[in-house]
């Protein structure tokens, strides 16, 4: 279903998708955070682009704790152990299961996302990345449990990530730096939500445009 | 922006290197992964390490030395450090008597922190710093931010491990000056993170951000200009608050430290003392210790914070014993 080399072509359009939304990200995190998140998912962006070649050569399992240990130690702020329990997470759950099918992949993401759960300690409904993950974990779960194409799958998933987003817009902010600014955030995205939006949309628009994904004709 | 810079990316090693250049005698540097740590270890004594983003200086590199911490590990400007780097300098100065971290309490800062100490091979606590008054805490949120009352835990706390005592008396009397202390900051102008490039918030001249965090992130409300007198006694005014609700004693001896976030000018920062020090007398606090000066920042913000710590012998004892720092000397 997926290998390494897919993983390092995911990575390579994560990292273009948001070098392409830095205004966005950029400008809502100067409204209720302290604009460092932008420079940070850029530095982590492109540590991970400079694992290049080296990531397709390892298995799945090692190229995705490779990640996470990679962006744990190069993007500090909350991102980095987040991002780093989300990649550590996902690897030790497909050492489990390998990654053989949609239910495998989905059940590794929805570790990554709990991961990040324990590490944050935040749940739904915070106003953080964790509002467009947690929704995208369980419809990922649940489309993989129904059978559906790695098509149909894919743009359903960038479907709930926008939703996930827009939801955190009159959300009040109980976890991370916005959570000090009490009703002055309602209104706001929140900018860690929007970067996973672009990461999710970024993914899904590669696997969309993969020819091994393609339905046979 | 206008800054000394050469390039964005080079600018934090270039500072670190000349800090532990000019402060040879006391520092050294260690690059990738980044910290600075005492260049005479001490011996037999709690490790005492501290760190967070860049952009806050003198805090936490300026407070390492006699007295004070081990080792410091600066993050990128406003960013928490990596947990490998709290991993080298913990390596680098243990002193076989554990390693007490002191951390601010910001979501960054705890949780690279908190990786960092599930990693290592030692004993070690960490104390927690959340002086902030202008955060309305509950169970429910990160709670309030670790500022400038940070400096006076590291002060204290350097000086009891420095005596000898143990891990758990070191965190002890770290968690009871963090209950006794609280802060409010002012921001007059946003301050300019390098990478970014342009200011960090929006603000007119004629209006001013209270309760305003060290990264520039927004307080408790944005308000217009007034005299000096009113905006400082809304700040004396938010402090005593925070002292009733924590249900400390509104009299008493107390540290007050007025702060420059960066831009602000001595000047400035001593008329806020002499105001501050009338409205915090009147209210039936003696100020018996007194600190002014930029000692945590906000790179180039202008604004001031006020810290006032309720003292007791024991707090006052280890503010007054012998220090050298970059930051903070005295008695020796």
């Amino acid at each position: 279903m997926i290998n390494s080399e897919q993983l390092t072509h995911y990575v390579f359009a994560v990292r273009t998708a948001i070098l392409a939304n830095e205004a966005d990200i950029e400008c809502l995190d100067r409204d209720i955070g302290d604009g460092d998140h932008y420079i940070n998912m850029k530095r982590g962006c492109e540590a991970i682009a400079g694992l290049g070649e080296t990531l397709t050569k390892l298995p799945l399992v090692d190229a995705l704790n490779s990640i996470g240990m990679k962006l744990l130690s190069t993007i500090g702020g909350a991102s980095g152990p987040l991002f780093a329990s989300f990649f550590i997470g996902m690897s030790k759950t497909l050492k489990v299961n390998a990654p053989d099918s949609a239910m495998h992949i989905a059940a590794a993401f929805d570790a990554g996302v709990q991961a990040i759960m324990q590490r944050g300690k935040a749940q739904a409904g915070e106003k953080t990345m964790l509002d467009v993950l947690i929704p995208v974990a369980e419809q990922f779960n649940s489309l993989a449990a129904q059978g559906k194409s790695t098509q149909e799958i894919a743009v359903i998933l960038k479907q709930v990530a926008s939703e996930g987003l827009e939801s955190t817009r009159s959300m009040l902010a109980t976890k991370g730096r916005a959570s000090g600014l009490g009703e002055r955030v309602i209104g706001h995205l929140d900018a860690g939500a929007k970067s996973c939006q672009v990461m999710i949309h970024a993914v899904c628009d590669q696997v969309l445009n993969d020819p091994s994904n393609q339905p046979s004709p | 922006m206008k800054k000394f810079l050469n390039h964005v990316d080079h600018m934090l090693t270039e500072s670190l290197s000349g800090f532990a250049a000019a402060h040879h005698d006391l520092v050294e540097l260690q690059l990738e992964p980044t910290f600075i740590a005492r260049k005479h270890k001490a011996q037999n004594k709690v490790a005492l390490i501290s760190g967070g983003g860049s952009g806050h200086e003198p805090l936490h590199a300026g407070y390492v030395g006699k007295g004070m911490l081990d080792a410091a590990c600066p993050g990128q400007v406003f960013t928490s450090p990596t947990p490998d780097q709290m991993l080298a300098a913990a390596e680098a100065v243990h002193a076989g008597q554990g390693v007490l971290f002191i951390v601010k309490n910001y979501a960054g800062d705890v949780m690279n922190f908190e990786m960092a100490a599930e990693m290592l091979p030692f004993a070690h606590a960490t104390v927690l710093t959340a002086d902030d008054c202008a955060v309305v805490n509950s169970t429910y949120t990160t709670g309030r931010r670790g500022v400038a009352g940070t400096v006076i835990v590291e002060k204290c706390v350097g000086s009891l491990a420095e005596s000898g005592a143990d891990l758990a008396s070191c965190k002890a009397l770290g968690d009871k000056i963090n209950q006794r202390t609280s802060s409010i900051g002012v921001a007059l102008t946003s301050c300019t993170v390098p990478a970014a490039g342009r200011p960090t918030f929006d603000i007119s001249d004629s209006e001013i951000e209270m309760g305003v965090g060290i990264h520039g992130e927004p307080g408790r409300r944005r308000e217009p200009i007034r005299d000096a007198d009113a905006i400082i006694a809304d700040m004396v005014a938010a402090i005593v608050h925070d002292f009733a609700a924590k249900q400390l004693p509104t009299q008493g001896n107390i540290l007050l430290l007025v702060n420059g976030l960066g831009a602000t000018p001595l000047m400035e920062l001593y008329l806020i003392y002499n105001t501050a020090a009338k409205l915090l007398t009147a209210q039936g606090f003696q100020i018996t210790r007194s600190l002014v000066g930029n000692y945590t920042t906000a790179i180039d913000m202008a604004g001031a914070s006020l810290t006032v710590c309720l003292l007791d012998d024991e707090i006052q004892q280890h503010w007054d014993s012998p220090v050298h720092t970059v930051g903070l000397r005295w008695g020796c």
